[in-house]
């Protein structure tokens, strides 16, 4: 999923590099008021776990790998505004040391792991919340289902950026039916994953598990 | 409950031995993005990375020949280096502004 240089043109690298920056901007505000001294620590573990894992490529289909994107679970366990910026903090360390993914697609990565994917997985987290019995393996299945979803939203995104901008002629239609019929198989591992990962946290330590806290609370730190 | 030294450790811990060790055996195949350019046509129109050339480009160690050790290495860096930058970014958001010393 990271997009490597030249995929994309400049002037639309640039665009996304400016949503990119004030969707992490926002992140930093939105994060002063959802974080505090207890919870900061698992947003740090929370980036490092998801760097380990984007390095753990699971085949999809003939020739075809995958791996965690990790923005639905960050979201479910510190919350949309952290999970962006610890899924930036992740995307830099990638492309600056590890070449991964272009330095001038760094903005069209972040928006589309560390923005879409991210508020893709909180949103149908919270629906799916409100839709399950409220015991710890709902809040696991709905984190299941927002990593599922989050895979092929982030496809989309790629694909907005390739309508709007792409280098090649291929048809933005043929773009995005392969993107998303690949992602939608990735997103099983997402959802395993992030699944698996929810409830190991549930079990250890509840009681820093963002999405586990009552709707109430969830609520009053929104409106802070 | 575990207690937080025993959480954190241990999923540090776990952090380390995916990047470093389990990572020698994820699949090398192109991922989502990269086969859809390529059955479409537009991997072409890839760059190479600025630093493609990087000591720890591609998660591997430049200089060490074992494959094994080269990306374990690179993986164990990386859940360092990341610890460290993530580690100090949220401390500081965390932080409430009647304790920041002015």
């Amino acid at each position: 999923m990271h997009i490597p240089d030249g995929f994309i043109d400049v002037q639309t690298s640039a665009i996304f590099a400016g949503l990119a920056a004030a969707g992490v901007a926002t992140a930093l505000k939105g994060a002063r008021g959802q974080l505090d001294e207890k919870t900061a620590p698992l947003a740090g573990l929370t980036a490092v776990f998801i760097f380990a894992v984007q390095m753990l490529n699971f085949p999809v289909a003939a020739g075809t790998s995958g791996h965690l994107l990790g923005g639905a679970l960050a979201a479910v366990l510190v919350g949309p505004w952290a999970a962006t910026l610890a899924l930036t903090v992740v995307l830099l360390m990638q492309g600056f040391l590890f070449a991964d993914g272009g330095l001038t697609a760094v903005g069209l990565n972040v928006f589309n792991m560390g923005v879409i994917g991210v508020w893709a997985g909180y949103g149908a987290f919270m629906i799916m919340r409100k839709l399950l019995p409220k015991n710890k393996s709902s809040i696991a299945v709905a984190a299941s289902i927002a990593g599922l979803l989050s895979v092929p939203a982030a496809a989309v995104g790629f694909t907005i950026q390739y309508a709007m901008g792409a280098t090649a002629t291929f048809s933005t239609t043929t773009v995005l039916s392969a993107m998303v019929g690949t992602h939608v198989l990735i997103g099983i591992g997402e959802a395993l994953i992030t699944g698996l990962t929810v409830s190991a946290v549930l079990a250890s330590r509840s009681d820093l598990v963002f999405g586990w806290k009552d709707n109430k609370t969830v609520l009053e730190i929104k409106h802070a | 409950m575990l207690k937080n030294r025993k959480f954190y450790f241990g999923g540090f811990i776990l952090s380390l031995f995916l990047a470093g060790i389990l990572s020698f055996y994820a699949s090398s195949s192109p991922d989502g993005l990269e086969k859809v350019a390529g059955e479409i046509g537009f991997i072409e129109n890839a760059k190479e990375h600025t630093n493609a050339d990087g000591t720890l480009s591609d998660y591997g160690v430049k200089g060490i020949e074992n494959e094994r050790a080269s990306v374990g290495f690179a993986g164990a860096i990386g859940v360092v280096a990341t610890a460290v930058v993530a580690g100090l970014t949220f401390k500081l958001i965390a932080r409430k502004p009647g304790k920041r010393k002015s």
